[in-house]
């Protein structure tokens, strides 16, 4: 029997502003097990990312169940999902979201900063990262020093340096060029092979969404059986 | 853990021009407060120096000061053999009838002249005064117009210089003399003799106060009781300490104004830290957003950018103290508004004065810096995530 890392009942997300009511997300029924790769395809507006932010409690279901890694996020208040987050889960941005400031060492490395590692693990922990992604020469340097594809990958190091079992990426190609979307499906395609990551991601590319093993559309809010295309 | 320090620190750095404008505010507010502070403490000191806890001031019961005091010289016959009273090595009694008046001299500052305190003693007088020695020149002699001005003076009025000749009462004085009080106020005084003093200025009889010496300090107390109590005399005694003490509160109207304006200079600043950090909260909602994605909590935010504001008016603390330092040391005159004269003091800025100085920065950081740290602490992820 396969591990379930992502359990959906009936979810639903409706956004209600002034005396409108969107329904984002209707009655999604999910199952994500450990070790997939699961590509999140679907127009524009149809809840790819407001599922994505619902996994990730980044944002709170209006109806329905939802478990991830085993874990009611309803029931745990802002601070444990906070360390919770922390810990199992790396998120990834279209737009990288570095922290301008901070180095490529030092955004890695931010993460870890609330776990117990001491400095030298810490170091070595975002180092190892790093290199992962193929940036072990671009420690010091700041993200206005890199290019696109290299933040991208500076972002995906930040996100598994807490060694999260769940790997969440809205568009990580969205605003990359072939090349350097191609290094980081690769990347992502590794970190669920070699390490056995599960990975949700969102994407509108086809192309990208080869890298998955496996593909599920949504088409206003709901979400297609396995398989299914949207209609259009 | 916390957010780094130096993600704050470099956030400062990355807005400098309004980073330093804003520690400028500060620093501005900071000086004033210290300036008023140093001033007060200056003038302290320099009261606090004059008195000897030996010695007791003996006034016209109900006077407050020496220049409005009246004290005849029968009075001070009557006094001078209370039991108590100290004796020199030529066996008199430690006590001198002394006059006291304002005369005007210009200074530096103002050639219309300033209020400048002359005050006719007799041997006696200089002898009991221990601290005080002669840097150049000599003492005065008796019977002649001849005046001893103190260190402050010969500093602050070029007419009070040696060899020079003042004019006032019925004739001219020679200065023949500058003293060195130490840090005392008779460096701000004219020293002269009593009977030529007190002819000139046609008081004879009447004068001013007694000074007396006690042998001890617990005969000291019991002087000031014993002279105080005596209805014959009709005379009011205190310790000297106490009487240079309360003359401190001739700051008191400019330290109130220092404060004044320093408080409406912080709650300035405060706002203007505020302002800056409700910036900041603003220009970074995406990092903040990011920030709680990769765990961390909304308290870790609102300290983040609270230590950020409080390290903002930190670094305005330090410039403030900066600011001032010159002035430590300096000399300056300010009226006496007890005594009506000038008083010359050293504006001292030490240790405690600019710890006073940060610590009040670092409120007024704190103040300006909660609101909008709390602001960034009660974003939405979502929401901060979208915002550019
Ligand atoms: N905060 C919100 N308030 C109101 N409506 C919202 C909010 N967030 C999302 N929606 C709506 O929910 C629906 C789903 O949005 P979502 O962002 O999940 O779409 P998406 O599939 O990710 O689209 P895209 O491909 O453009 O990113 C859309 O109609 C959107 O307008
Ligand atoms: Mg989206």
């Amino acid at each position: 029997m396969e591990e379930t890392v992502i359990q959906a009942r009936a979810l639903t997300k409706e956004f209600v502003r002034d005396e409108f009511h969107i329904v984002a997300l209707q009655d999604v029924d999910i199952d994500i097990h450990k070790g997939e790769f699961v590509a999140l395809m679907g127009p524009s507006g149809s809840g790819k990312s407001t599922l994505l932010h619902l996994i990730a409690a980044m944002d709170y279901a209006t109806g329905g169940e939802i478990r991830v890694l085993g874990e009611d996020l309803r029931a745990l208040s802002d601070r444990e999902i906070a360390r919770w987050r922390n810990r199992n889960v790396g998120f990834i941005f279209q737009q990288f979201n570095l922290i301008p400031v901070l180095t490529a060492l030092e955004n890695v490395e931010l993460p870890l900063k609330l776990t117990n590692l001491n400095e030298r693990e810490r170091f070595a922990h975002a180092t190892t990262a790093l290199k992962l992604v193929g940036l072990g020469d671009r420690l010091g340097h700041f993200p206005r020093q890199l290019s696109g594809g290299q933040e991208q990958r500076v972002a995906i190091a930040r996100a598994i340096v807490t060694d999260p079992a769940l790997i969440l990426a809205d568009e990580p190609t969205g605003n990359l060029d072939a090349a350097s979307a191609q290094e980081v499906l690769s990347i992502l395609s590794r970190l669920n092979k070699e390490y056995g990551k599960t990975i949700v991601m969102v994407t509108h590319d086809a192309h990208a969404a080869r890298s998955a093993t496996k593909i599920r559309h949504l088409e206003k809010g709901a979400l297609l059986p396995e398989g299914q295309l949207p209609a259009d | 853990m916390a957010i780094p320090l130096s993600y704050n620190l470099r956030n400062l750095v990355v807005r400098k021009t309004t980073t330093i404008m804003t520690a400028l505010g500060i620093a501005l507010t900071v000086a004033v407060l210290l300036s008023i502070l140093a001033l007060v403490d200056g003038l302290r000191t320099a009261f606090t120096a004059s008195g000897n806890p030996l010695h007791v001031l003996v006034m016209r019961k109900g006077s407050d000061s020496e220049l409005t005091s009246n004290f005849t010289r029968t009075g001070y016959q009557d006094l001078k053999f209370k039991a108590g009273i100290a004796r020199n090595k030529a066996g008199e009694p430690m006590a001198s009838l002394e006059i006291v008046t304002v005369i005007n001299l210009p200074s530096i500052s103002n050639p219309d002249g300033s209020n400048v305190t002359l005050r006719g003693l007799s041997p006696i007088g200089i002898e009991m005064r221990e601290g005080i020695r002669i840097s150049t020149g000599r003492w005065f002699e008796t019977g002649k117009r001849e005046v001893v001005v103190g260190r402050s003076i010969a500093a602050r009025f070029p007419a009070s210089a040696l060899g020079r000749k003042l004019r006032f009462g019925r004739g001219e004085w020679e200065v023949v003399g500058i003293m060195d009080a130490g840090k005392s106020a008779n460096n701000s005084e004219i020293f002269a003799d009593l009977n030529q003093v007190s002819s000139d200025f046609q008081r004879t009889e009447v004068l001013s106060a007694a000074l007396v010496r006690a042998a001890d300090a617990v005969t000291a107390a019991a002087l000031v009781n014993d002279i105080n109590s005596d209805q014959r005399l009709n005379m009011g005694a205190r310790s000297e300490v106490e009487y240079y003490d309360s003359q401190t509160s001739s700051a008191l109207p400019v330290q109130f104004l220092g404060m004044f304006i320093s408080a409406i200079m912080a709650i300035g600043s405060s706002f203007a830290a505020m302002n800056t950090m409700y910036a900041a909260v603003a220009r970074r909602a995406r990092e903040i957003g990011t920030l709680r994605v990769l765990g961390f909590s909304r308290g870790s935010i609102l300290f983040s950018f609270f230590v950020e504001s409080v390290v903002l008016a930190l670094f305005g603390g330090v410039l403030g103290c900066l600011l001032v330092l010159p002035l430590s040391g300096v000399t300056t005159g300010m009226s006496n508004f007890v005594t009506f004269s000038e008083i010359a003091f050293d504006f001292s800025i030490g240790l405690p004065i600019m710890a006073t100085g940060v610590a009040f920065a670092v409120i007024l950081g704190a103040l300006g810096g909660f609101f909008p740290a709390r602001m960034a602490s009660k974003k939405e992820i979502l929401v901060a995530l979208r915002e550019v």
